[in-house]
């Protein structure tokens, strides 16, 4: 009764107005104390350098020519196009996942698993299988990748329209039709990689391993509109995906619209997935990587916050792979390799030290 | 006024709810009681149209929930379901900020904070506004949830029951609480309840619910009779006088 009491007190002062000042000094913000503030500003500038660094790294090592000579700003930037792709890969599969594990509200499953990537694998399998390695160079090219693109997100509307828009719309059972569907075309994939010469099955190999080397720069006039418009919109609509990470029956009662705006986040989501995937393939733990490690850095529910955190940490990532692979071990084919093993391992670690995502 | 007309919804052959016609009026607590499985808690869904109806309409306030928009009806209706897990992790005030987004659509104001406050010192969590949910006790996340609820300032409170797994200290607290929001905030709130004598001692009107349909609904004095609660839950139950009201001895 005491507590009762307390409180009785504290509604009365509000009545009479002192509450007004302690309402404002009471803040309810998505960083609640000073300390998590100066944590996530620490957080933030810690991966700015990282990736500071990752960019000086690219540019000017063994960069032939005196820094910054005519011919140094020349070699530069060449070599700038693959960190354009890095940052168009980096928001997409950063933002996407994020985006998608929220409105899932499943921290263990990453969009790549919903057939993206392994109908990029059939399309590219299919075009050395039907035409052989002349095939692999018949895929390239601007309205090539925009025929992808148009592939994979259809793939995902008719999938996400078809499961969530029925009377018992069940996001448990898309996800698993999801997996079994790319699943069934991984298989068909690999049947026909059985088929091939040997030579083919090389050369479409380098193509089905994630590499920023991949990316043809002429992709990136298509690429970066349609990533800067989808997930744009997710940044814009970052405050309705906090209340719809509550579940559907919390956002239900605060108003918003669940159904209809998760079939729009995860529209978005396929968008980015397949720019990423039609921009440098497969990454299947890439985005599940950045988004864990942003959860942890970030430590809000907020995605506004969430968000930068996610992309700079993907940039960062992404780029120290690409440069140690690149520059120092001589490597650049293997980063899909590399971050998988790494993002695995990550994965595995986390989930057994925590026991919780 | 919360107004149901013909209420239908059937999940399977065996599972049918309706048809309810049922007003419950504004103003003080009306509460839910009746056996596992006889329909409250999809009763109480279906007013905060976290489920859609087959048949029927339900009016809140004059506005029908099935044509309304869900951002008007969050402004004179909130509704807290039994079972709450987020991914996310929030401090009790960031989730009870939450219970403004109808109002400020995320960006909170002054004013905002300040019902923020209110909420949470109503119901005495001001210490712990601060700490992260998975560090609270059950008792202290349930009454952060209503906190919420309470916070979103709506005419209407639809309550799934809000005393599961609470000890009778916290349980017998939450209710103080709520019958001190119903007369001194003016809301109308609806709650599914598992305890008769609760409902008995702290509700305005009681509904009883069975087989999907409501069986009585009236006053404590006309539901809390032996015969009326042995034939709602099929069990023998007698009510005896007690100190502060009649209570129901089913054990």
């Amino acid at each position: 009764m005491a507590d009762a009491g307390a409180s009785d007190a504290v509604v009365a002062a509000a009545g009479s107005g002192t509450g007004a000042e302690a309402g404002a000094a009471r803040r309810s913000g998505a960083l609640p104390s000073l300390r998590v503030r100066r944590r996530y500003a620490a957080v933030v500038g810690g991966l700015s350098l990282l990736s500071l660094l990752s960019v000086a790294g690219v540019l000017a090592w063994q960069n032939p020519l005196p820094a910054g000579s005519e011919g140094f700003w020349r070699i530069a930037g060449l070599r700038a196009s693959s960190l354009v792709v890095i940052v168009v890969v980096a928001f997409c599969q950063a933002t996407a996942t994020v985006a998608f594990q929220s409105v899932t509200g499943n921290r263990i499953i990453t969009p790549s698993i919903m057939g993206f990537e392994s109908l990029y694998r059939l399309v590219q399998t299919s075009a050395v299988f039907f035409l052989g390695v002349a095939g692999l160079d018949l895929v390239r090219g601007v309205w090539q990748f925009l025929l992808q693109l148009a592939l994979m997100v259809g793939f995902a509307a008719a999938l996400y329209g078809w499961l969530l828009s029925g009377r018992y719309a069940r996001l448990q059972i898309m996800l698993l039709i999801g997996i079994i569907l790319g699943g069934g075309l991984g298989a068909l994939a690999s049947f026909m990689q059985r088929l091939l010469s040997p030579t083919e099955f090389d050369l479409l190999t380098a193509r089905l391993i994630g590499s920023i080397a991949n990316a043809d720069p002429r992709y990136l006039g298509v690429a970066i509109p349609l990533a800067a418009a989808a997930g744009g919109l997710l940044w814009l609509g970052a405050r309705r995906l906090n209340v719809i990470a509550l579940g559907r029956e919390t956002a239900v009662s605060l108003g918003v619209d669940h159904g209809r705006h998760r079939i729009v986040v995860l529209l978005l989501v396929s968008v980015l997935m397949a720019v990423s995937t039609a921009l440098v393939g497969p990454m299947t733990f890439f985005g599940f990587l950045v988004a864990m490690i942003a959860y942890q850095l970030s430590d809000t529910y907020d995605h506004r916050y969430l968000f930068p955190v996610a992309w700079l940490t993907a940039f960062a990532v992404l780029a120290g792979a690409y440069f140690v692979l690149k520059h120092l071990i001589y490597a650049q084919g293997a980063i899909g390799v590399i971050i998988e093993i790494a993002g695995g391992t990550f994965f595995l670690v986390h989930l057994l030290r925590k026991g919780r995502l | 006024m919360i107004r149901l007309s013909g209420v239908a919804k059937s999940h399977s052959a065996e599972a049918v709810i309706g048809p309810v016609d049922l007003v419950i009026p504004a103003g003080g607590i009306t509460a839910l009681i009746g056996p596992n499985g006889a329909g409250k808690s999809t009763l109480l869904a279906l007013i905060g149209r976290l489920l859609g109806l087959d048949e029927g309409t339900i009016e809140i306030a004059g506005y029908d929930v099935a044509t309304s928009r869900s951002r008007d009806l969050a402004k004179i209706v909130s509704i807290l379901r039994q079972e709450n897990h987020f991914v996310t992790r929030l401090t009790v005030r960031q989730l009870v900020g939450f219970g403004r987004f109808p109002h400020s659509r995320g960006r909170l104001s002054r004013s905002d904070e300040e019902a923020v406050s209110r909420a949470i010192d109503f119901l005495g969590l001001r210490s712990l506004e601060g700490r992260y949910l998975d560090e609270l006790s059950g008792g202290q996340r349930q009454r952060a949830y209503v906190a919420m609820v309470l916070a979103q300032e709506t005419d209407y409170v639809l309550l799934d029951e809000p005393l599961n797994s609470l000890d009778i200290q916290h349980a017998a607290q939450i209710m103080r609480q709520l019958r001190r929001a119903a007369s001194e905030l003016g809301r109308t709130i609806v709650i599914v309840l598992h305890d008769i004598n609760f409902a008995g001692h702290y509700a305005d009107r009681i509904c009883a619910v069975k087989d999907g349909t409501v069986a009585h609904f009236g006053s404590p004095e006309e539901i809390l009779r032996a015969e009326v609660l042995s034939e709602v839950f099929d069990t023998p139950v007698e009510v005896v006088p007690g100190p502060r009201g009649r209570l129901a001895v089913y054990y």
